[in-house]
């Protein structure tokens, strides 16, 4: 295996193309995640989304907030050659919510939210709510994680090549 | 932020190597020999440390205070002092005219300029309490899978540090490609094309 720190930069772009091609799967094959994860009510793009261009020297960024945004400038920067470098997402099982942001440089997640889970009211109750919440964060995490193996399988593939990236080329042309 | 925060951060990693069996006995002599230390009667102006997740201002390891169900919950706790820009100026303008009075001359020579800033300082490094910065590390031995609650560059960087010196084990942080080499279960001939990569143009 590569240094850890080389290895960073080097293939920091894995993980916006990883965002990106969730955004398009999101938009244009909810199939495929419900297939992915057969307790996914919905998975959608929630109030943030950081493109970033540095197809030319200078380096550009878009940022789109709010909760109902336009994501039109999103795909507008895509055309322009920008990939997706952090993505919020809403992730939805029958009546619970989770809301987390990714960042696809180091897959660190940030403004993590989960269901809510059930007060601490002594300290015996401590450990039951410990348990309780890291069982939330794994639900979420455990769908990044099948999202970004399912990804990286595909990217290693020449179906990324023949058969995905047309389809995203396309997406994004339209 | 906490685990048991509304909004959290988590950065993962991947834990390399096994410790002495029992394993709990190893970690908390691991964490006791590397807890906390008070500096706010010293003149140190940072130190970090193992702490309890329950109780992070009085450190205790006893028993198996740390064990939650299948996991290792403890917390890394930072203390800085920080001394505004200003105080530390004022003290020094004190300081510099004490010393000019007392030799007689007008002006210090740089290296006694630095002297008396190191001075200043260490004595308001001793009168200033030091800010307590707490994050907290979730670790599941058997998975070898450990969760820490802060994207902080610093605090990372301090995680993996302390854990190396207190543990002797190694802490990868999983990103795009240690995810991909170590826990996406990809074939050998998949990580020989992984690391040919290079990025995709999703416009002409």
């Amino acid at each position: 295996m590569l240094d850890v720190a080389v290895a960073y930069n080097r293939f920091k772009f894995i993980g916006d193309e990883f965002l990106t091609w969730l955004w398009f799967i999101i938009e244009n094959d909810p199939g495929y995640l419900k297939n992915l994860s057969p307790e996914l009510s919905s998975l959608e793009i929630g109030n943030r989304i950081v493109l970033e261009n540095r197809r030319h020297q200078a380096v550009e960024s878009i940022t789109i907030k709010g909760d109902d945004a336009n994501l039109e400038e999103g795909i507008l920067a895509l055309r322009k050659g920008a990939v997706v470098i952090e993505l919020n997402l809403c992730f939805k099982s029958g009546d619970q919510e989770w809301r987390f942001t990714i960042k696809g440089e180091s897959l660190n997640l940030s403004s993590f939210k989960t269901p809510f889970s059930g007060p601490i009211e002594t300290a015996e109750d401590v450990e039951g709510a410990v348990l309780e919440k890291v069982y939330l964060y794994d639900r979420a995490i455990q769908l990044v994680d099948n999202l970004f193996k399912n990804f990286i399988k595909v990217r290693a593939s020449d179906h990324w090549e023949t058969k995905v990236i047309p389809v995203i080329k396309k997406w994004i042309s339209a | 932020m906490g685990l048991l925060s509304s909004s959290i951060s988590v950065t993962r990693y991947r834990v390399e190597g096994e410790l002495e069996k029992p394993v709990i006995e190893t970690v908390a002599a691991a964490l006791k020999k590397n807890s906390i230390s008070e500096i706010d009667d010293h003149a140190s102006e940072i130190i970090a440390g193992w702490t309890s997740f329950n109780n992070p201002y009085q450190p205790n390891f006893e028993g198996s205070s740390f064990v939650f169900g299948t996991y290792l919950l403890f917390s890394l706790r930072i203390d800085k002092k920080s001394i505004p820009s200003k105080i530390i100026q004022k003290y020094f303008s004190i300081e510099m005219a004490k010393k000019t009075k007392a030799i007689g001359r007008r002006h210090l020579s740089k290296s006694e300029k630095q002297m008396i800033k190191d001075h200043v300082i260490n004595m308001l490094s001793l009168r200033i309490p030091a800010t307590p910065n707490i994050y907290d590390v979730l670790w599941d031995y058997e998975g070898a899978s450990l969760w820490f609650f802060s994207n902080l560059k610093a605090a990372n960087e301090e995680l993996e540090s302390l854990f190396s010196k207190s543990l002797k084990l190694t802490l990868i942080r999983l990103f795009p490609y240690t995810a991909a080499q170590l826990t996406a279960g990809l074939s050998n001939s998949e990580l020989d094309v992984l690391a040919k990569l290079s990025p995709a143009k999703f416009t002409e």
